[in-house]
């Protein structure tokens, strides 16, 4: 029952009282109407953007979004309204689906925005009313084919390492662009084709005179040569033949493919012909073969992708093409016969027969009027010039059909190569925004360490940290951090090629937390040097091995705030170390613990990819990353080792 | 087809005339101002023409053929026989069959049936009315839809209401009859609640 109908059915159901007095039984209970509710108005908050309609309206069609309970969810206690963050564009034609029972498709709106919209409230598109489907079909399918050439483009683009040779090959062959290999191949291919089609065009020209003989096209003069430039050719495409079929993934199906059989073509000739050279009764169709040969030109298909568009567009207007066909023959026998009866009557007269009038007939309607056939009789002059301004009218009706199809297709081509050129730029800068953001991760990684750290302490520090970044971004990186708790992974700067070294970094992180709280433990009476170097000497392979790749920038920061290193940005590493006036052989182990440390590391590292954080406790050195001061905690006592200790401890690989 | 617009008369009038409140008449019309979703031609507005009236009747009974009852129905709301049911008249209609008395309501069954309206049922008039309700059954039924079914049924509804044998069913006859059936007074009673 169409939803629009609900609200005739009291009518519908009063009717039936004129069914009362025909009936022999009674009748049963009519349902009662539990919360029989007063029709009440609904208010529809979109972004903002208040509709209002009558409660029975959106309840005309229940199995929608709107129309059924789900709304519920979207009610909004204060204001009493039902709030949705949605387009109110797109809202308005929802709504009127609802009003008026038709679904419009606007032209100007984007048509997954829209579809969005739709699989939102609930609403299948299918319904959407006759005076709009045809275009909300037209650019669903543009769309359609935007994200298969946008996927095609994406697969060409991987890199799949995993591939097989043969798949590999197969690659090659498709998309001469992936190797320089491919892309020699392909220029051969092309080059020898040429030359080929040219050999076969040159073997007919007459070439020269040998004195005494008639003029011999140069086949036959330099037989020899052509031949041997026959044959080179075609082991080419022999071999290029049989090595896709090698690589094809499914070799009855590369079999049956046009190309292959265009290729087959091209070369069977040869093969034939060497077969069949002495049998002088078939050397006659032998020749006749010679002619497939002008077929390997249809082997520049391959290269070009213009040519490959005209086919597409000719297989797409067969109808078109059938039907201007179909309607030059009838044209044609018509005046064919009428010439032929038209011209009977003179003498000497060209029209022989009706399948002779054919040729005149042909000639004069595609406008070519060779002049070998004229009328003669004035009945035969009238209906000729019918015949050819008829001619050019039934030529002229189904050429725009084509060639727009054409242009269509072109064009799409054009724009989808454009959009692939486009696109490696465009995910440039895609890619270098998002770095940006994926810096604040790592930022605040060092500020949720090095909370923890504080905490861990027992230092009142958390205030001035995390404030800076929002309630979201911190419960985004907590999560991710309690991935790298559950993994034992850590996060990488650029990683893609980095592997992480699972084992060492998760010793790594272990052993950060154990070696920390052990010196948290420690008393203060350790002092440097000999905490420090224990700490160099048990975790030597920390600062070997922690990190594949490093590369340190440390900076040594004012003593009067913390001395904190500065994150330049994800490329740089940043080695954040105690800084301290009082005690300056602090300063010169640390820095000679970072020459040792890089000393060990250079070997290995390369790049600068890595940003460490060492995060040590502030005394006097206090850590912070990125510029953030604090004022120095108070106590230096207990704090002095772990400085130091932490440093080494909390290195934060993978940053 | 006429495009001028047809306006009602004012609301307060309709209420003192019929025996809905307010708020039910503004329910009524704006289901009547908009029958138009179902058909895909041109409606004009404010009234409702028997082509529309059919197709909407037809929506409720799907399997059969309502049309033939429709067409009475029509007939019985277009009280003026101007071809087009306005607001009034179904208006007047629906307030007799929802709101009026068991007096009422079996007038307008009579009004119904009588199709010549000339004050009398004849079984051929009977006939016609049985054949449409049964045609709104549809063919698939249980048990099968026999041939002369509907003649039987008129044959038991005039022996029922005919009170002297004169082959026609008056006004008198009728509400006689279906006062005394208590099945017939309780159907009556069925749709009170239906705005």
């Amino acid at each position: 029952m169409a939803a629009g109908v609900a609200a005739w059915l009291p009518f519908a159901r009063a009717a039936a009282i004129g069914w009362m007095p025909v009936a022999n039984c009674p009748m049963p209970l009519a349902p009662a109407d539990k919360n029989k509710r007063q029709d009440e108005l609904i208010v529809l908050n979109v972004s903002g953007r208040r509709f209002q309609t009558w409660r029975t309206t959106l309840e005309r069609y229940p199995d929608t979004l709107l129309g059924s309970t789900e709304k519920e969810f979207f009610f909004n206690e204060d204001t009493k309204e039902y709030f949705f963050d949605r387009d109110p564009e797109v809202f308005r034609c929802v709504l009127n689906f609802y009003r008026t029972g038709k679904l419009h498709y606007p032209r100007y709106e984007c048509i997954s925005a829209y579809d969005d919209e739709l699989a939102f409230y609930g609403i299948l598109p299918e319904i959407i009313g006759d005076c709009c489907y045809e275009e909300y079909k037209d650019r669903k399918r543009e769309n359609a084919e935007r994200l298969m050439d946008d996927n095609d483009s994406e697969n060409n683009q991987e890199s799949m390492p995993s591939l097989s040779f043969r798949q590999t090959m197969w690659r090659a062959f498709e998309n001469p662009h992936t190797s320089t290999l491919a892309l020699v191949f392909y220029y051969v291919t092309g080059f020898f084709i040429a030359v080929s089609v040219i050999t076969n065009v040159v073997e007919t020209v007459p070439c020269g005179t040998v004195p005494g003989s008639k003029e011999l096209p140069c086949g036959e003069r330099y037989s020899v040569a052509f031949f041997c430039l026959d044959t080179a050719c075609v082991m080419i495409f022999t071999v290029e033949y049989l090595l896709r079929l090698f690589a094809a993934p499914s070799r009855y199906r590369f079999i049956r493919s046009v190309m292959s059989i265009i290729d087959v073509v091209a070369i069977m000739p040869y093969y034939i012909g060497l077969v069949m050279t002495n049998n002088e009764d078939v050397s006659g169709a032998f020749v006749t073969l010679r002619v497939f040969r002008v077929f390997r030109i249809f082997k520049f298909s391959r290269h070009s992708q213009g040519l490959r568009i005209l086919g597409y567009t000719l297989k797409s207007c067969a109808s078109e093409l059938g039907f201007l066909l179909f309607s030059l023959t009838m044209a044609i026998i018509i005046f064919a016969t009428v010439m032929f009866y038209a011209e009977k009557g003179s003498s000497a007269s060209k029209f022989t027969s009706i399948p002779a009038s054919f040729w005149y007939t042909i000639v004069t309607m595609t406008t070519l009027g060779y002049g070998d056939m004229v009328p003669k009789t004035i009945a035969g002059k009238i209906f000729g010039s019918i015949c050819s301004l008829s001619g050019v009218l039934v030529i002229a009706l189904p050429v725009p059909v084509i060639v727009s199809n054409f242009s269509r297709i072109y064009h799409q081509n054009q724009r989808a190569d454009k959009r692939r050129a486009q696109k490696k730029a465009r995910l440039a800068r895609i890619r270098v925004a998002k770095t940006g953001s994926s810096n604040a991760y790592l930022h605040s990684k060092r500020n949720g360490l090095l909370t923890e750290a504080l905490e861990l302490m027992g230092t009142p520090e958390e205030e001035n940290m995390g404030k800076s970044t929002s309630l979201i971004e911190s419960q985004h990186h907590h999560l991710l951090h309690c991935l790298e708790k559950t993994t034992g992974l850590s996060y990488l700067v650029d990683d893609p090629l980095l592997s992480v070294r699972t084992s060492t970094i998760k010793n790594h992180e272990f052993v950060d937390e154990q070696m920390f709280e052990q010196n948290c433990m420690e008393s203060s009476m350790q002092n440097y040097p000999s905490t420090r170097s224990p700490s160099l000497s048990s975790h030597p392979g920390l600062t070997t091995t922690c990190c594949s790749r490093r590369s340190k920038k440390s900076t040594h920061l004012p003593n009067s705030s913390l001395p904190a290193t500065r994150l330049r940005s994800m490329q740089e590493l940043s080695t954040i170390h105690i800084q301290g006036s009082e005690q300056p052989s602090l300063t010169t182990s640390r820095s000679s613990l970072n020459l040792k440390a890089d000393d060990g590391l250079r070997p290995n590292c390369k790049t600068s990819q890595i940003t460490t954080a060492i995060i040590s406790i502030p005394t006097p050195p206090a850590l912070t990353p990125e510029g953030e001061s604090r004022p120095p905690p108070a106590t230096p006592g207990p704090n002095t080792n772990i400085p130091s200790i932490a440093s080494n401890v909390v290195k934060v690989s993978a940053l | 087809m006429a495009t001028v617009r047809h306006r009602p008369e004012a609301l307060e009038l309709l209420e003192a005339q019929s025996k809905f409140t307010k708020k039910e008449l503004q329910i009524l019309y704006r289901g009547f101002k908009n029958p138009c979703p179902l058909s895909h031609q041109e409606c004009p507005s404010g009234v409702v023409n028997e082509e529309t009236f059919k197709e909407i009747y037809s929506q409720f009974f799907p399997q059969g053929d309502s049309t033939t009852y429709a067409h009475f129905l029509f007939n019985a709301f277009d009280t003026d026989h101007n071809g087009a049911v306005s607001f009034e008249d179904f208006i007047k209609g629906l307030s007799i069959l929802l709101r009026g008395t068991v007096q009422e309501k079996l007038n307008w069954a009579f009004n119904l049936y009588d199709i010549n309206k000339d004050g009398y049922i004849t079984k051929e008039e009977m006939l016609d009315i049985m054949k449409a309700i049964y045609d709104m059954m549809g063919k698939c039924t249980y048990p099968v839809l026999k041939e002369d079914a509907p003649r039987q049924h008129v044959e038991t509804f005039f022996q029922k209401m005919d009170k002297n044998k004169d082959g026609v069913v008056t006004i008198d006859e009728f509400i006689e009859s279906c006062q005394k059936d208590e099945n017939i007074m309780r159907s009556m009673q069925l749709f009170e609640n239906v705005i």
